[in-house]
């Protein structure tokens, strides 16, 4: 296996975004995911999210850990750098290529192998830490790459392919990532690209740690009658909480639905997010009521989709340290070495 | 008979009671008399109620190495009265707290009591206070008895207490009280005394992670990430503490980022992180960290991005000893990760050389895109060394290696992250967000070809590792290269010896030269070994190689990169954890040598000559 280049003939008239691109110019390399596989639809979904923010690819990091959705950044974003680092440590590399340069889009995707097991306390700290960057888990409950066993996000009413049945509770990932102080809260569904876009574009719009848990299911092992990761199952027990829109900076809100039902939130780079709330009691900024709510969807035996949790102060790892604005990978040897004669104070203090 | 600056001191206490600031007084009153002086911090792993020692050579000659045999022992830890009083020489001092009197089971000793706690319990009611000023007390004590220029005492008190300027007078207070009672009841009839000295060149007295932390700031380090472990944890704090001295706007903005991770797994991961993002980062760490780290240590290998990793060793295997010194990580450094791979080491002996090589350690990690392990020990990081003063030269630049800029990208035809364009092995790299539409590349820990891309191709890869191997072994021009002596007279005797070791290397060697031993002496200071090396082992017949871990690694390492017989190399080996003797190094030569009859005979030849 190779990777795989996709041919550069384009339709001349593809849509353009303000940075006069295509969507094309956002494509990665040819997937060599099994066909069918939630994750390519992610790739899609994150391809379309920067195609309509004109994010400059080269402007946005992707990072990721082992598995099968750690590939899927060879297929988006071609132009932009990428990191496939080790299992479960994608986000400690993120946190340090962050703190290299607070400038640019940091982008993570990893499976529920890297999120839930063996990168779980990796995933617990960066969060605490709040960094400024999007995590994608694209949570299939399985590790495909090795040929389908348990992960720890798969149900325990769940069974594998064979019939076989899960002994041990699942890790709900949302509900650790709002314990932990992720400010940015959200699962979907690969299957719902009306959900999942506009959910990643709020997510690259947000100062902060935003989480965004996606159901991708496994074509080849874990889509079968029993288990509860399947396209099937996830479409008959989807309750949504809301769905989201993304209004550009200098763009107006056309659309009403009605009083106590939408809520606006201005987000840092100037754009607006409206979340419109399909259950009026429902309230997104508070952590007690948002794991509430995850917890009571799941007693009924639902999946809640959509923008959970949102804290609105936006702020991160940077403001929390005090880093000077400019990035540090720009400053220069002025701007670091204190020089001789400060070495000489220095010497003076150990005299 | 009367001692003048040559002796040993050791104080021997019960962590936790306040003892270490004051005996770091008397360790630097002695420096500041200008006499030369090393003190080494026997502690345990433990914070309060366990025995410390603290151990003082002062040699007027100029060797620090640690000496056996105890001249004056200030023991105030009734648990370890018994094994402490052995390591006393005839005719030395005991000095306790005789607020309890006793008795000590040797006749052949001096005995001098002084009621510390007593005296403490008439002039302090808080208990606190009590114990803390007991130390100081004894410190005015010992200042008599010593002939201690008592200014420069006074002048370290106020200094010491600078930021806390209420305990100045108490502290000088509970100083004259010891000072009194001295006066008024000990007699003057004390044989060891320090006088003044005059330095030769400008000293300091300085930690090695001290001076790697600020070598780090000098460097342009702006990232460092760590994780709490003994020996190393002073480098991040030193680092930390310079940052904010130093790099920090009138706004409190500051120019760099310092994160203490949840593990050294993250630690090493985020340094990755920001070095691959064009940052200077590292983290610190010792052996356990280091093997928690390998996995990641592989990645930037083989993906080569930079990294400093500090391993200040302590004792091994496993957690060891946490609190004591060895050189017992050099192969699980050396060849640190799975897979075919071998890191660049750094050797420093001394704190001065912790600040140097900590400076060019960044230099290096970027020229060559690969980590630089940074191979100090607890001796050289944790105590207090006496050393000439640090220094640096403005007008070196940093060497960022082959980074391309936008314009650089601009005008080549074509770029491939791991292509080998000048032959020496180290390819171009870019940095993220350099340039719109060229220059981004896939990092990766999976096999790639020269323009990163995934590959199954078996040759491709193989040829890519050995572009590795190649940069690899080109890299001997960047590193600090190995020192080397020849003994007075010809002699075909050498010694290969790193690190903390070399002050009782020196001093062994000036005792066995005395014998009628010429040895030649090579410090070996970075790895891969250099042509310097190479040229000392073929020139010298027999070969001794020091090291302070019991599985001789540096002879393995040796013998295994240079590809030369191990039996060539006889080992002097210690790894009981205290920092080396030039006697231990003495005695082993000896035994070593005893059934050699060509090196004995070649002795006894050089003295018929003398």
């Amino acid at each position: 296996m190779s990777f795989i280049k996709k041919p550069i003939a384009r339709h001349p008239n593809l849509p353009k975004n303000k940075l006069g691109l295509t969507r094309r110019d956002y494509e990665g390399a040819l997937s060599t995911l099994c066909a069918g596989c939630g994750h390519d639809s992610v790739s899609s979904a994150i391809i379309e999210a920067c195609f309509q923010l004109s994010i400059p690819a080269h402007r946005l990091a992707k990072l990721s850990g082992i598995g099968c959705s750690s590939k899927t950044p060879t297929y988006f974003l071609n132009k932009s750098h990428g990191f496939n680092s080790v299992h479960g440590r994608m986000p400690s590399v993120a946190t340090g290529a962050n703190l290299a340069n607070r400038d640019l889009y940091y982008l993570g995707v990893s499976g529920d192998g890297d999120t839930a097991s063996i990168g779980l306390g990796q995933f617990c700290h960066i969060m605490r830490r709040r960094l400024n960057m999007v995590y994608i888990c694209e949570n299939n409950g399985t590790y495909g790459l090795t040929k389908g066993q348990f992960s720890a996000t798969n149900d325990k009413e769940s069974k594998s392919r064979k019939g076989v049945d899960n002994m041990f509770e699942s890790i709900d990932l949302a509900a650790l990532a709002i314990q932990l102080g992720a400010g940015f809260v959200a699962r979907s569904f690969s299957g719902d690209k009306d959900q999942l876009i506009p959910l990643i574009r709020a997510a690259l719009s947000y100062k902060g740690f935003a989480f965004i848990d996606v159901i991708s299911p496994c074509v080849t092992f874990n889509n079968h009658a029993q288990s509860t990761k399947s396209y099937e199952y996830f479409r008959e027990h989807n309750e949504a909480v809301g769905f989201l829109d993304v209004i550009p900076e200098n763009e107006e809100i056309s659309v009403n639905y009605g009083e106590g039902k939408s809520i606006e939130v201005n987000v840092h780079d100037g754009s607006k997010m409206v979340l419109h709330k399909l259950n009026k009691s429902y309230d997104p900024g508070s952590r007690r009521k948002a794991i509430g709510k995850i917890n009571d969807s799941r007693d009924k035996g639902e999946i809640i989709t959509g923008l959970i949790y949102l804290d609105q102060n936006e702020e991160d790892l940077h403001d929390t340290l005090l880093t000077t604005e400019k990035p540090l990978n720009q400053l220069k040897k002025k701007d670091l070495s204190p020089g001789l004669k400060k070495l000489r104070q220095v010497n003076k203090s150990f005299s | 008979m009367t001692k003048v600056n040559d002796f040993v001191i050791k104080f021997a206490n019960v962590n936790g009671s306040g003892s270490a600031s004051a005996n770091l007084m008397f360790a630097k009153t002695i420096f500041r008399m200008g006499i030369p002086v090393s003190p080494k911090n026997i502690f345990p792993s433990n914070i309060q109620g366990l025995p410390t020692w603290y151990e003082i050579r002062v040699n007027k000659d100029g060797y620090t190495a640690r000496r056996d045999g105890v001249d004056c022992l200030i023991a105030l830890n009734p648990q370890t009265y018994q094994s402490d009083l052995k390591e006393l020489v005839k005719g030395g001092y005991l000095i306790y707290d005789s607020t309890m009197e006793r008795r000590f089971p040797r006749k052949d000793i001096n005995v001098i009591g002084i009621p510390m706690a007593s005296i403490c319990a008439e002039h302090y009611d808080d208990p606190r206070q009590r114990q803390l000023f007991k130390n100081i007390i004894c410190l005015g004590a010992l200042s008599v008895l010593f002939k201690i220029d008592i200014s420069v005492l006074k002048g370290l008190i106020k200094e010491e207490f600078q930021k806390k300027p209420k305990l100045i007078e108490p502290n000088l207070h509970a100083l004259g009280l010891g000072r009194k009672y001295a006066q008024e009841n000990l007699s003057s009839d004390f044989d060891l005394q320090l006088k003044l000295m005059r330095q030769k060149s400008k000293k300091i007295m300085i930690q090695g992670n001290e001076a790697s932390g600020l070598g780090c700031i000098f460097a342009g380090a702006t990232v460092a990430s760590w994780y709490p472990i003994t020996p190393s944890t002073s480098l991040a704090e030193a680092f930390e503490k310079y940052l904010h001295m130093f790099r920090s706007d009138l706004k409190g903005n500051i120019k760099g980022a310092v994160i203490q991770a949840e593990d050294e797994l993250s630690a090493i991961g985020m340094a990755i992180g920001a070095n691959w993002n064009g940052a200077r980062a590292f983290t610190a760490t010792s052996g356990p960290g280091v093997s928690l780290m390998s996995e990641f240590l592989g990645l930037a290998y083989f993906a080569e991005i930079p990294l400093v990793l500090f391993n200040i060793q302590r004792g091994g295997p496993s957690t060891g000893m946490p609190t004591r010194t060895q050189q017992s990580d050099i192969l699980s450094s050396a060849y640190a990760s799975h897979g075919d791979t071998k890191q660049i080491l750094l050797f420093p002996s001394d704190p001065r050389e912790c600040f140097e090589m900590s400076v060019d350690a960044f230099d290096i990690a970027e020229r060559l895109q690969t980590p630089v392990i940074f191979m100090s020990d607890l001796d050289i990081g944790m105590n207090d060394w006496v050393v000439d003063e640090l220094s640096y030269n403005d007008k070196h630049n940093f060497d960022r290696g082959k980074v391309l800029s936008a314009k650089d990208l601009d005008s080549i035809e074509m770029w491939g992250r791991y292509l080998d364009i000048d032959g020496d092995g180290i390819p171009y790299r870019t940095i993220p967000g350099t340039h719109p539409s060229k220059g981004s590349f896939f990092t990766r820990g999976t096999s790639h070809d020269a323009f990163a891309g995934y590959t199954e191709d078996g040759r491709i890869n193989a040829e890519n590792l050995l572009r590795i191997t190649k940069k690899f072994n080109k890299s001997t021009k960047y590193l600090p290269k190995s020192i080397r002596r020849n003994a007075k007279n010809k002699t075909d005797v050498g010694l290969i010896y790193f690190g903390s070791t070399a002050p009782a290397v020196d001093e062994a060697i000036d005792y066995l030269s005395e014998e009628g031993y010429n040895i030649n002496k090579i410090r070996i200071r970075s790895f891969p070994f250099d042509r310097v090396l190479e040229k000392f082992i073929s020139e010298n017949n027999h070969l001794f190689i020091l090291e302070q871990n019991r599985d001789a690694q540096m002879k393995f390492l040796i013998s295994n990169e240079l590809e030369i017989d191990i039996n060539q190399f006889v080992s002097i080996l210690n790894f009981d954890g205290s920092p080396l003797t030039a006697k231990f190094i003495v005695d082993e030569f000896k035994s070593k040598v005893k059934n050699n009859k060509k090196i004995v005979a070649k002795v006894k030849r050089s003295r018929t000559a003398a």
